[in-house]
């Protein structure tokens, strides 16, 4: 093992790493702190979060200085098989807090194998991505990173913790880093935008653009985009028309079925004839295309179901609150709308430290917490809340960076995985706090209350920095 | 180098547009959007309302009519109430435990609409209730006193006159937007009129406040706070003592008691009776049915809302105008045997010598002398048609007052009634009646009303010798200086040089010895009084009995009226009780010669005369 040279050592991100810290202490103590004043007592929260820090701190020395490095790719199985284990137990012997079961009771405190699997995650796919046999193209491989990704989040949903499994998705980002083809994101991103649409318009819409989409697509693929956009076109607007046509007496039978059924059958039609043909003539991308159309149409069909069948009702709330469905500022609405006054009435420079009327007094919940951007909106004002954006871009980019900059596999794969874990927890928390997205429990990384998930983006950190400065210091 | 290396620059590219979106959204909602603001202030402060005190009501020499006590309502927010021993809660305030627990069972039914708000559970309990309530409020989590002030009246006079106070209504409030639900507003009397300056303004401490509405610290240790400001004193023109003085005068008896100081306007004594008590006053809920259901209509101010025909009293005003046309001297001689004869017509009157001039006319109120006054006055040769010189007339009693409001600052003035041309019109056929058809107004009887008030203004002017101030309730002080309009003198269409002879008509109706005046009974000793009798026919019942009067003669200090419903003749009983009150007024007591007189009024009791309808 050669020798470290702490000259190595990122201290970028060390530096960014406690300016997260002493800000979010701050925030916690102004969101938390009784008119009393400063009270040394373990039962203030505070005063635990320096605790929290404190043990934090003993972590991020053990990881730097007193656990080798090599260790990570030798127990990446073993670790990731036992957090499996505890994911699934939790949801059977854990604690149940706010209707969901991810909490291990151990005396006064709680912990949340949810924040820990992460890391574990990260490393088993460093350690196979980083092999060098590994090629996406390779299914066995393809198939191997899909169950280590897939497993957690199954285990996850087990508990109910939607938000800790939606991070997992950002493992997606790390595969496309490493060759996975960028389809799957497209199609990722393709699925919620319909999803959406469909809620948001109707079925009906929904296919029209889709149909659009699909025949402006191949065109372009086939190089004969005018010709194929003036065929979609007119083939969009005759759909358009129907539900006008079936008002028409004489075509009263068209009434039989509703029009998006008509629209599915008749573009579904012609993309399995397309499908078919491509098939025969080995124009593969035509074929993935319509493919990728019919299960597009699959999915605008089951928008319904899944919504009223799969989704629970406070989740199905929070969704249709997101997407001006349905107003409810004092029911469902209730987080996001408090959350929005306290940052609103920020202002541009704030109420001062201290100052805040909204977050200090319980209008917004879980203000230390998961809202604890509420209490930086409000007294920091728009000031501070693009510094929290500035710091974690920094934070992210800064670790992409370096992250490539390393020669060996593992680190760089290791290092995008906890940039990615870093950049869905900042993404999810700070868009639902300001309505962006639905409301997702889910921390805001060290800045937010909570042992946990201090302890995890410690670990999942300061485990990168070793293995960073230890490759550096060849 | 590994393959797919341009992906991280892609990967970059969608991080920094992902942070490029929140930003903006962020400049969105802290910037652009002024609504949240607002929504966080009415989320976080709560203002908490401070009762100024409310003006207090002075008589003219100072002493309190109308003060403040402080009392207590006790509040309860039902979110934050928890199991509590009832039984100690009910002794405290001597409640019906049944009472408590409808009330409660009333929160539930609400419990959504209530939600943490607090709301009254008792009004105006006492300041020793209070204490004993906050010795062990602790038992009683969820329950709060606020502070309030109600009014109370050291003084046992005007209760009409000085008006109550009671909470506003959705009514009140939307016509005076100013006021909330909880405010208290002066709804009759000086109370109503001078609310403005009574009430004060309000002021507010700001609290912060958590979602679930607990208030959790002052705001700015409060910087911020407005302070009440306490309601203006108004001083009244009421004398205290001679009001109370005169409410025992008027006791048991119907109509109504009005003295104005001549060289002033302002108003020493108005009393309407029966009246209604101070100590309702101050709980007028708890009385309000009884008083508004009480036949003989206690909460109506007569003086001022009570038009009735003036009788006699009004010849004083016929013979002022006819002095004035120069168709009557004070040497003019009519000749009365028991009354007026004109072709069918008879005016009858009752048997004195024969024939009389103007001053004798007025001392013995003979019926013919105006019937003839009158008629001269309209068939004057220098008008017309009678309709013509009937005009005249009109504008004569108008400049006195008549027919129109003296626009006081008593709330519910009425204007009377005064004929008008049309109406004989309608009656008569157009410009076919003749100044016979309409002689009654001769002698103030027929389509001919007018109020207390208007007859007090009366005496008044003719103690003026010929001009008025508006009669009014407000005393000028610098703290609160009076309308303008109280200062002006409005002298009537009759030349001053002509009171003269009135007066001395009135001097002989009260003064004279030799027999015939009709109101010996209202002399004074030491003084002077000048007055005039009036009995007012009534086709219900008795006839009301009036008399104005004023004294002392050459330097009139007090012009008082009295209306003595179904009183009979006006020297009954309107004459002794209006001499009385002037006696007490400028000599402070009773002489002991008139001391069988006014407990003959003290005992008087006319109620069984008067016709009430009885609900």
């Amino acid at each position: 093992m050669p020798e470290l040279n702490y000259k190595k050592l990122d201290w970028v991100v060390v530096g960014l790493y406690l300016l997260l810290l002493v800000f979010g202490w701050m925030n916690i103590f102004s969101s938390s702190v009784k008119e009393t004043g400063f009270l040394f007592k373990l039962s203030e929260k505070y005063v635990m979060d320096l605790i929290w820090m404190g043990s934090a701190a003993v972590i991020a020395i053990l990881i730097l200085f007193v656990i080798p490095s090599k260790v990570y790719p030798a127990i990446s199985w073993p670790l990731y098989v036992l957090m499996v284990v505890l994911l699934v137990a939790v949801a059977f012997v854990g604690k149940e807090v706010n209707g969901s079961k991810s909490w291990f009771a151990i005396g006064p405190f709680s912990i949340q194998p949810a924040e820990f699997s992460k890391i574990s995650t990260s490393i088993l796919l460093a350690y196979l991505m980083s092999k060098y046999e590994f090629r996406f193209s390779n299914p066995k491989d393809f198939i191997r990173i899909a169950l280590v990704i897939g497993i957690p989040i199954l285990a996850i949903l087990l508990e109910k913790e939607t938000g800790s499994a939606l991070v997992y998705l950002g493992f997606l980002v790390v595969c496309y880093r490493e060759g996975m083809t960028g389809w799957i994101l497209v199609a990722g991103i393709l699925a919620v935008l319909f999803f959406i649409l469909t809620l948001v318009l109707s079925p009906f819409a929904a296919i029209l653009i889709l149909t659009a989409l699909a025949g402006v697509t191949t065109g372009y693929y086939r190089r004969k985009l005018i010709p194929a956009a003036a065929v979609t076109a007119a083939v969009v607007t005759l759909l358009a028309f129907l539900p006008r046509l079936m008002r028409i007496e004489s075509l009263s039978f068209l009434g039989r079925l509703e029009p998006e059924v008509w629209a599915a059958l008749l573009t579904g039609l012609a993309a399995i004839v397309l499908t078919v043909s491509s098939m025969i003539r080995r124009r593969s991308t035509v074929r993935n295309l319509m493919m990728g159309f019919l299960l597009g149409l699959i999915l605008i069909f089951s928008v319904e179901f899944v919504f009223e069948h799969v989704l629970k009702e406070h989740q199905r709330a929070r969704i249709e609150v997101l997407l001006g469905i349905r107003e409810d500022p004092m029911g469902v609405g209730y987080n996001v709308h408090q959350s929005l006054v306290a940052i609103g009435s920020g202002g541009f420079a704030g109420k001062g430290f201290l100052g805040g009327t909204q977050t200090r007094f319980d209008f917004v919940p879980e203000q230390s917490t998961d809202f604890i951007f509420c209490t930086i909106g409000e007294e920091w004002g728009l000031l501070g809340t693009l510094f929290v954006l500035a710091v974690y871009l920094a934070l992210i980019l800064r670790l992409l960076a370096s992250a490539e900059k390393n020669k060996d596999g593992f680190v760089r794969i290791y290092g995008w995985c906890a940039a990615m874990c870093l950049l869905m927890h900042v993404v999810i928390n700070i868009c639902m706090t300001i309505g962006l997205m639905p409301v997702i429990g889910i921390p805001l990384p060290l800045l937010s209350y909570g042992g946990s998930s201090l302890w995890a983006f410690t670990i999942l950190l300061f485990i990168y920095l070793r293995l960073d400065m230890e490759e550096k210091s060849y | 180098m590994s393959p797919y290396q341009n992906r991280k620059t892609i990967v970059a590219g969608a991080i920094i547009l992902a942070f490029a979106v929140m930003a903006f959204r962020l400049f969105q909602v802290q910037i652009l959007k002024k609504e949240y603001r607002v929504t966080a202030d009415n989320n976080a402060f709560k203002f908490e309302t401070i009762y100024p005190a409310r003006g207090r009501i002075l008589d003219r020499n100072g002493e309190v009519l109308v003060d403040n006590k402080l009392t207590y309502d006790i509040m309860v927010t039902p979110f934050d109430v928890k199991e509590f021993d009832t039984l100690a809660f009910c002794r405290i305030f001597d409640l019906d435990t049944a009472f408590v627990h409808e009330k409660f069972r009333e929160y539930r039914r609400y419990r959504t609409r209530i939600g943490y708000q607090s709301l009254v559970f008792k009004r105006q309990v006492t300041g020793e209730q209070y204490n004993m309530f906050v010795e062990k409020s602790f038992l009683f989590p969820g329950f709060s006193g606020v502070p309030r002030t109600s009014r109370t009246y050291p003084f046992n006079a005007g209760g009409n006159l000085l008006g109550y106070i009671s909470e506003v209504d959705a009514d009140y409030i939307k016509a005076h937007p100013e006021y909330r639900s909880g405010d208290y507003a002066g709804k009759t009397g000086m109370e109503e009129a001078y609310e403005t300056q009574l009430r004060g303004e309000k002021g507010y401490s700001i609290y912060l406040r958590d979602a679930r509405g607990r208030l959790k610290e002052h705001y700015l240790d409060g910087a911020e706070d407005k302070t009440a400001v306490p309601g203006v004193d108004v001083t009244t023109t009421i004398d205290g003592v001679l009001q109370a003085y005169g409410e025992k005068l008027m006791k048991n008896k119907v109509g109504s008691l009005v003295a104005i100081e001549p060289a002033t306007g302002e108003i020493l004594t108005m009393v309407s009776s029966p009246g209604i008590d101070v100590s309702q006053l101050s709980e007028i809920n708890k009385h309000y049915r009884d008083l508004v259901t009480d036949p003989y209509k206690p909460m109506y101010n007569r003086a001022v809302m009570s038009p009735q025909p003036p009788g006699s009293v009004f010849k004083l005003v016929n013979g002022l105008i006819g002095l004035q046309e120069g168709v009557l001297t004070p040497n003019t001689m009519y000749g009365c045997h028991r009354g007026y004869v004109v072709g069918g017509l008879r005016v009858g009157c009752h048997g004195h010598p024969s024939p009389i001039n103007l001053y004798q006319s007025i001392m013995m109120s003979c019926n013919a002398y105006y019937c003839y006054v009158f008629r001269s006055i309209l068939d004057n040769p220098k008008y017309n048609s009678v309709q013509e010189g009937f005009e005249r007339w009109k504008d004569y009693t108008a400049s006195f007052g008549f027919g129109r409001r003296l626009e006081t600052d008593i709330p519910g003035e009425k204007a009377g009634t005064m004929p008008t041309s049309e109406r004989y019109d309608r009656l008569h056929g157009k410009g076919r009646w003749r100044s016979i058809s309409i002689i009654s107004l001769s002698i103030g009887q027929g389509e001919i009303g007018c109020t207390p008030l208007h007859l007090a203004n009366l005496a008044a002017t003719i103690a003026n010798r010929g001009f008025f101030y508006t009669p009014h309730l407000q005393k000028d002080t610098p703290e609160s200086p009076i309308d303008e309009r109280f200062k002006e003198r409005h002298y009537t269409m009759v030349d001053t040089s002509h009171f003269a002879d009135i007066v001395k008509g009135m001097e002989l109706a009260v003064n004279y010895t030799g027999g015939g005046a009709t109101a010996t009974v209202a002399r004074i000793p030491g003084v002077i009084a000048c007055g005039k009798t009036g009995t007012a026919q009534n086709p219900h019942g008795d006839d009301h009995s009036v008399f104005i009067t004023f004294a002392p003669k050459d330097d009139p200090k007090i012009a008082v009226v009295a209306y003595v419903e179904n009183g009979g003749f006006g020297a009954t009983w309107a004459a002794p009780i209006a001499s009385l009150l002037v006696e007490k007024y400028l000599n402070g007591e009773i002489s002991p010669e008139r001391k069988p007189l006014e407990q003959r009024v003290f005992d008087g009791n006319l109620l069984h005369k008067v016709r009430v309808r009885r609900r």
